[in-house]
């Protein structure tokens, strides 16, 4: 048979990725319980199974890693040495380790670092206690002589009594050896049966001497009774021999063949090039309890078109109401399918979180801080594509709490606080989105510096005055950092602008608040899912839009004073005080129009990234949940165009992009205005 | 009749190995994540099977007490039991045998080995 074992590549990733973050969590408890054995054995158990796992599967090089690792652990589980700081630095260490290997096979990055002098310490640690007993492999018997002759045996097979009740058939070992020699022969020995009243019919009493021709050494024939060898009599008497000279040497010795066979795994190398030219296959893990809602739905759907099919079938006007109840019935199913389908995708935010006790450690004791890290509402459910893009804004913004917020502990001390700061991450549901806070007790936001920066960065005049609100979110502008000093951590100017892209990418937002001496909290707030869009419905000429309402500020009929042509081409509105480049939508989407005239139509206005714009549009329709189906993947893409949404008549509506029809309009105007 | 195992691992990517291994040669494959799960599954399929290859190290109920509450059952009485180790661990060998194991293969192994062990502790 032969297998690929690269086919079970991905399924070692995955479980390995969950192994090494149990471990990460383990390893951080253990500092606080260094003699909690259970926990200890849970650590051991997590390495050992990567061990197997990555052997198995030919990654000699994480196996080769953990066994060190595991050898280690064992150590201490059986409380031969103790958890002490340097050793549990190292424990983590070795977790980075495993997680740069793991990468390393999974083909993301070309090489992992050297695990020679973490392996090398990891002795080191060992040794210092005891030394390393390296169990030296004692040496195969020399088996040359006999492997090379023809040999004539007897082979004297007496099981003990109890082979049974392990589970072993001696008959399938015999017929085993059988089939590895030849001119087998079989007698069956009666001499030990006990008198029939004596018989326990659940043990072994009979025994048998085999007389064949092998080239196989003792060593092979026994190993065949390994199984069983302890208990049991197993003695092998050659009885003649033909040398190998005299046979012609021109067979192939079996033993060779047999060898190929049973030959290890294919090297690693190998394994992971294959891997590196594979690209990696999305998965998505799901309990069995959703798929089996699922299946129990689609039942439902197909009794429900039974019974539609029936009723449609002989249909007269009397049977109208059972029409109308299994039109009912089928909606309900379908709406409760759509709903648990989209469940499929989503993950607690704890896979989110996970990586942050680490993170906090690590980052409280590079700069001296004390610092406690509280988590809630891990188990709130987030669509798997929302929580891999919002863990790395995440982390901006607790290494951001740490560096910038929190103080030192003397620092604290005198403004009366305890000395542990405390930085808490908070999610919770909050109509139709998720919210997620990230909150710390530190100093809070700097008020009169970011007002200086904002100032120097020509964004606001000196003398202007602003709602605090506006000047604390001028740290979302581009190139925008306050801190004095860059420090490793943070401040260096690509910061809070890149997150707020991120969660406004995702079609959420993001608002802080914050006081001084007391702390700041952000709160990032996100749509359930990337797949369904809370929208608002437009007419433009006959043809339905969809806006994504978080881009949308308000809607306006002007009136016709407030609309103005700038340079005889550029559309203007006024809105209180502020002037707005308008956009006529039947326009810019080529539409027939129903109305030109402005002020019988609207104007939405959308943002972003403080840009607006005027949309006119002929009416508003509704605000509904959208399901955004892509152009990409069915037409092409489409300047200014989001996606799709198919509409409740059946009809396609567009769903338009901001972002990007604010893009071409720039690029337009600045053409306009080259030319 | 095709013979059913049972495998016991609270290793997915094992399971699926092992299990994928066993389906090519003919088995029907039932399995369990722990030693536990394996018993209810065992009783849930009639109680029996015709070889177990399992796992020693396991959370909720670790291989060793799963081969001892399999050998208390009728059924089960001598059914092959092949526990998975890994070299590290030789010593487990002769307590996986007391507690009533037929025999033992040592991680890593190629699928093929394991066939070949297979073959050698289930009548044909």
């Amino acid at each position: 048979m032969n297998l690929d074992m690269t086919m079970f590549h991905q399924a070692f990733f995955e479980e390995a990725g969950d192994l090494l973050a149990e471990l990460e969590n383990q390893l951080l408890l253990l500092e606080e319980k260094p003699d909690d054995t259970e926990l200890l054995n849970t650590i051991f158990r997590c390495a050992h199974s990567i061990k197997g796992g990555s052997a198995t599967f030919g990654f000699t090089e994480i196996a080769h890693f953990t066994h060190s690792l595991e050898t280690l652990l064992d150590r201490l589980r059986n409380g031969k040495m103790q958890v002490t700081h340097p050793l549990s630095q190292l424990l983590l260490e070795s977790l980075d380790q495993l997680r740069s290997l793991l990468a390393a096979a999974r083909g993301e990055t070309a090489d992992a670092p050297n695990s020679e002098p973490l392996i090398a310490r990891m002795e080191a640690m060992l040794n210092g206690v005891a030394p390393v007993s390296v169990a030296a492999k004692a040496p195969l018997p020399d088996a040359a002589e006999q492997e090379e002759c023809l040999r004539h045996c007897v082979f004297l097979i007496a099981p003990g009594r109890a082979v049974l009740q392990q589970g072993t058939d001696p008959v399938a070992l015999l017929k085993h050896l059988a089939a590895q020699v030849s001119n087998f022969t079989l007698r069956c020995r009666l001499s030990h049966l006990p008198q029939i009243e004596e018989m326990n019919p659940e043990e072994c009493y009979l025994y048998w001497e085999a007389e064949f021709d092998t080239r196989l050494p003792d060593t092979e024939l026994l190993d065949i009774f390994e199984f069983i060898a302890d208990e049991s009599e197993l003695a092998i008497t050659t009885v003649a021999g033909i040398f190998n000279g005299m046979q012609e040497t021109a067979v192939p010795a079996p033993e060779h063949e047999h060898a190929a066979e049973t030959a290890p795994p294919s090297a690693p190398t190998e394994n992971a090039a294959s891997a590196l030219a594979k690209p990696e296959a999305h998965t998505l893990r799901v309990s069995t309890e959703k798929v089996d809602r699922l299946i129990n739905l689609v039942g439902e759907l197909v009794i429900n078109q039974s019974m539609l099919n029936e009723a449609a079938q002989n249909f007269h006007m009397g049977r109208l109401p059972q029409l109308m109840e299994a039109v009912a019935a089928m909606e309900r199913a379908s709406r409760e399918l759509q709903e648990r389908v989209m469940a499929i995708r989503m993950l607690p935010i704890k896979h989110a979180f996970g990586r942050f006790p680490r993170l906090v450690r690590d980052l409280a004791n590079a700069c001296g801080k004390k610092i406690e890290l509280k988590t809630s509402g891990e188990e709130t459910e987030l669509d798997k594509t929302v929580i891999e893009a919002i863990a790395d804004p995440l982390t901006h913004l607790v290494r951001n709490s740490i560096d910038h917020g929190l103080e030192t502990p003397q620092e604290r001390r005198l403004a009366g606080k305890p000395e542990t700061g405390v930085v808490a991450l908070h999610a919770f549901h909050e109509g139709g989105n998720i919210v997620v806070e990230i909150s710390d007790d530190g100093k809070g936001l700097d008020r009169e510096r970011i007002l200086k920066k904002a100032i120097e960065r020509g964004l606001i005049q000196e003398n202007e005055v602003l709602p605090d609100e506006t000047i604390y979110n001028f740290i979302f502008h581009p190139g925008f950092s306050t801190a004095p000093t860059i420090t490793d951590l943070s401040g260096r100017g690509v910061g809070m602008d890149i997150v707020k892209q991120a969660v406004v990418g995702m079609g959420g937002s993001i608002s802080l608040s914050t006081t001084p001496g007391e702390g700041s909290c952000f709160r990032i707030r996100l749509p359930l899912t990337m797949a369904i869009l809370e929208g608002l419905s437009l007419l433009v000429g006959e043809e339905v839009y969809i806006l994504s309402l978080t881009s949308i500020v308000e809607s306006i009929r002007p009136r016709s004073g407030d609309l103005r042509l700038i340079a005889g081409t550029s559309e203007v509105v006024q809105v209180r005080g502020e002037v707005l480049p308008v956009q006529r939508l039947y326009q810019y989407f080529g539409v027939k129009p129903v109305i030109t005239d402005a002020t019988k139509g609207l104007l939405v206005i959308v943002e972003y990234d403080g840009c607006k714009v005027a949309l006119m549009v002929d009416e508003l329709i509704g605000q509904s949940q959208v399901v955004i189906k892509s152009l990409e993947t069915n037409y092409r893409k489409v300047d200014g165009i989001a996606g799709a949404t198919i509409l409740g008549d059946g009809r396609v509506a567009l769903i338009i992009d901001v972002p990007g029809l604010l893009r071409n309009m720039s690029r337009r105007s600045q053409l306009l205005s080259a030319a | 009749m095709g013979k059913t195992a049972l495998i016991v691992d609270d290793s997915s990517s094992m399971r699926q190995m092992v299990g994928f291994t066993l389906r090519g040669a003919g088995f029907t494959v039932i399995e369990g994540s722990n030693g536990q799960e394996a018993l209810d599954k065992l009783t849930a399929g009639g109680g029996r099977v015709d070889i177990i290859i399992t796992d020693l190290n396991m959370p909720v109920m670790d291989g060793l007490t799963f081969i001892k509450q399999v050998r208390t059952r009728t059924l089960m009485k001598f059914t092959p039991i092949l526990m998975l180790t890994t070299e590290s661990q030789e010593s487990r060998k002769a307590e996986g045998k007391a507690a009533g194991a037929t025999g033992w293969i040592v991680k890593p192994f190629h699928p093929e080995q394991l066939l070949k062990v297979i073959e050698k502790v289930l009548p044909a």
